[in-house]
């Protein structure tokens, strides 16, 4: 019964992954590019699940190993011959290396979760605002150095000539490979240690978890998430440092908070459900034809929903909409009847 | 240390100096704004910079239509204090019983709805507000010439702290809120009214902020959504660089990195100022690390824990 009831944890968000990619593929092709960005969120969503929902420690610097990523894949995938032209003074083993798509999005991946190792070596220590500042600190210096170090990158100006690989296919899969990597986590052993250190921390160290070295392997793990995001970001559309900077770390936190900090079901809700608004937010601002009239919403509406909402769940529902809970059916089903029959 | 930034301190380049000074200032009175609410509520107000931003657009405001310069910070003074109010009521209120994490993720939210809310009303173009650019001129000064908002900066920011210094040390109010910042528990046992003291904290919170969006009008006329937003950032750093726990060292704090931002970015040739953010949060990182409870702090007390 239990075996059943946590396979019900991987299978619905599983599930909910599967139909976000079937939609994409119904959609007209401008559309399903917002459908590949939300299972890119996923993957970023999920990553830091991994690490704040499991450890209950707040990080601002996810996005800046989804840079990191983006930066690494996108400079090892771009053909050696344009290389020169676009970034002049690339060093030179990146100049003149290219690698396919998929081991570009491995080793982004990989380097990640090296970068991730060494901030995580001093940084785990610190725990609450300290941590929350320390991790922004992370993301800031990260940003000053991609924009305006050029040996490693395009340095301000942004990405072209990377391979636009990013499909349907490969964003789904890479979004079931992150929900399943999570999954997996969550039930090990390491992942019910963190756990432990997030309830109770002075319980935990008493029966001998390393808060700490938990802390540590979950941050690792998170790391090379969201670099894979992060390299399928640089592969979808033309990212630059603007772009992976703050307003990915506020709409991608917004996701976490509003599904619910505690739980892969809620990171994953969280994930979709925003990406579903933003998106159409996003089309909106164009100016879209529905309900037999024009919505020609200005620009910036997006950021006032989603800001508004993420500001109205942690007052109103601190625990998100899923209340930071998997998703266990028979007991959803029974509570759903019993709420129904009430007159 | 290269002997240009040596002859920079012997004098060579006093408006580096005097800018310096004029920044740690403002970053001060923004650091006194954020500490006070943080020590009452345990609130880091990542919003702070966009009461700043509120502020501009009120001058800005005023500007366009020609209104005379008081009546500009008239203006200036009741959006910001109305803003800071209604932020208090309608987030932070709501809010008193959570960690500060999550709090900070609150205002981080709040943060980017008010900066949006701006870039829709007004357009990310931006205002000019620019009825105090006189202030811009320099001053010769026994043959430099340094700028005379520089001077007027550090002015105010000398004006405001002791201001603050008399009031948090003299009157019964400035009391109760020094006892609430220590431990508010305690204090509320002992008869401190705690609306009183959250009230009257916001409230300093919110006129320091509109002085601060006066004073950084001059130096950068220009109001965007984004107003304010990095020196928000760089002055919640200095507050946790100096010790977050209590108002003064939180204060040096702000004013040392101001200081050391204004001076260092004035200093050094592009190419290495270019990298002053990093620099700034790695020491930010690494004093984190170090002495966990500030750089100003006596050791024993312990801001942050750690594990």
């Amino acid at each position: 019964m239990r075996r059943v009831a946590s396979l019900v944890e991987l299978l619905v968000p599983a599930l909910l992954v599967a139909l976000v990619a079937l939609v994409g593929t119904i959609v007209s092709t401008s559309t399903q590019t917002y459908v590949i960005t939300a299972l890119v969120n996923v993957v970023i969503v999920v990553a830091l699940y991994v690490f704040i929902g499991n450890s209950g420690v707040l990080s601002f610097g996810h996005v800046s190993f989804v840079a990191v990523g983006a930066w690494t894949a996108g400079i090892l995938s771009i053909p050696v011959a344009e290389k020169p032209a676009i970034m002049p003074s690339l060093a030179g083993f990146l100049r003149d290396t290219t690698v396919a798509n998929v081991p570009s999005l491995a080793i982004a991946a990989g380097v990640c979760a090296f970068y991730a190792f060494v901030v995580g070596l001093p940084l785990m220590r610190l725990t609450g605002l300290a941590a929350g500042i320390a991790t922004f600190g992370v993301l800031e210096i990260t940003h000053n150095v991609l924009r305006y170090w050029e040996k490693i990158g395009p340095g301000v100006t942004t990405f072209s000539a990377v391979p636009e690989t990013t499909g349907l296919l490969q964003a789904a899969l890479c979004a079931l490979v992150a929900v399943v990597v999570a999954f997996a986590y969550r039930h090990s052993r390491y992942g019910r240690m963190l756990r432990a250190t997030r309830e109770d921390v002075a319980a935990a160290r008493a029966v001998g978890v390393s808060v700490y070295g938990q802390r540590l392997i979950a941050f690792v793990l998170s790391g090379a998430l969201a670099g894979l995001a992060g390299g399928l970001y640089v592969h979808l559309l033309p990212v630059n440092t603007e772009s992976l900077y703050l307003n990915l770390t506020f709409i991608t936190l917004a996701m976490l908070v509003i599904g619910g900090a505690t739980s892969l079901w809620g990171a994953v809700v969280g994930a979709v459900a925003v990406s579903a608004v933003d998106s159409f937010l996003a089309v909106a601002e164009n100016g879209i034809h529905i309900f037999g009239g024009v919505l020609n919403l200005p620009a910036g509406t997006r950021v006032i929903v989603v800001g508004g909402f993420m500001a109205l769940v942690l007052i109103l529902r601190p625990s998100g909409i899923t209340g930071g809970r998997e998703l266990v059916l028979p007991r959803a089903w029974g509570r759903a009847l019993l709420t129904k029959s009430r007159p | 240390m290269s002997s240009a930034t040596l002859a920079t301190v012997l004098g060579a380049d006093w408006q580096t100096l005097a800018d310096a000074f004029g920044l740690g200032g403002i970053y001060a009175l923004m650091a006194v704004g954020i500490g006070l609410v943080f020590g009452v509520l345990r609130l880091v107000n990542f919003a702070y910079g966009q009461l700043i931003m509120a502020g501009g657009y009120a001058l800005a405001f005023a500007y366009e239509r020609g209104w005379p310069v008081w009546t500009g910070i008239l203006l200036c003074f009741a959006v910001v204090l109305l803003l800071t109010l209604a932020m208090d009521r309608v987030v932070f209120r709501p809010l008193r019983e959570q960690s500060p994490a999550v709090m900070l993720v609150a205002t981080f939210a709040v943060a980017f709805l008010l900066q949006s809310i701006a870039q829709l009303w007004f357009s990310s173009q931006g205002k000019i507000a620019a009825s105090l650019s006189s202030l811009n001129q320099p001053w010769t000064i026994s043959g430099v010439d340094i700028r005379k908002i520089s001077i007027v900066a550090t002015a105010v920011a000398i004006g405001c702290l002791l201001v603050l210094v008399t009031v948090l040390g003299r009157t019964s109010i400035g009391l109760h809120m020094r006892a609430a910042a220590l431990d508010f528990q305690t204090a509320r046992l002992l008869g401190v009214r705690a609306n009183r003291v959250i009230g009257s904290a916001v409230l300093i919170s919110g006129l320091l902020a509109a002085t601060v969006a006066v004073i950084m009008t001059v130096q950068t006329p220009l109001v965007t959504p984004d107003f304010a937003l990095r020196d928000t950032i760089l002055v919640l750093a200095g507050v946790v660089l100096g010790g977050m726990n209590r108002l003064v060292p939180a204060t040096l704090g702000g004013f040392a990195i101001g200081f050391a931002s204004g001076f260092l970015g004035g200093a050094l040739p592009t190419d290495k100022s270019q990298y002053l953010p990093s620099f700034l949060f790695a020491a930010v990182i690494v004093v984190l690390l170090i002495r966990p409870g500030g750089l100003f702090t006596r050791s024993g007390q312990r801001a942050v824990e750690r594990v």
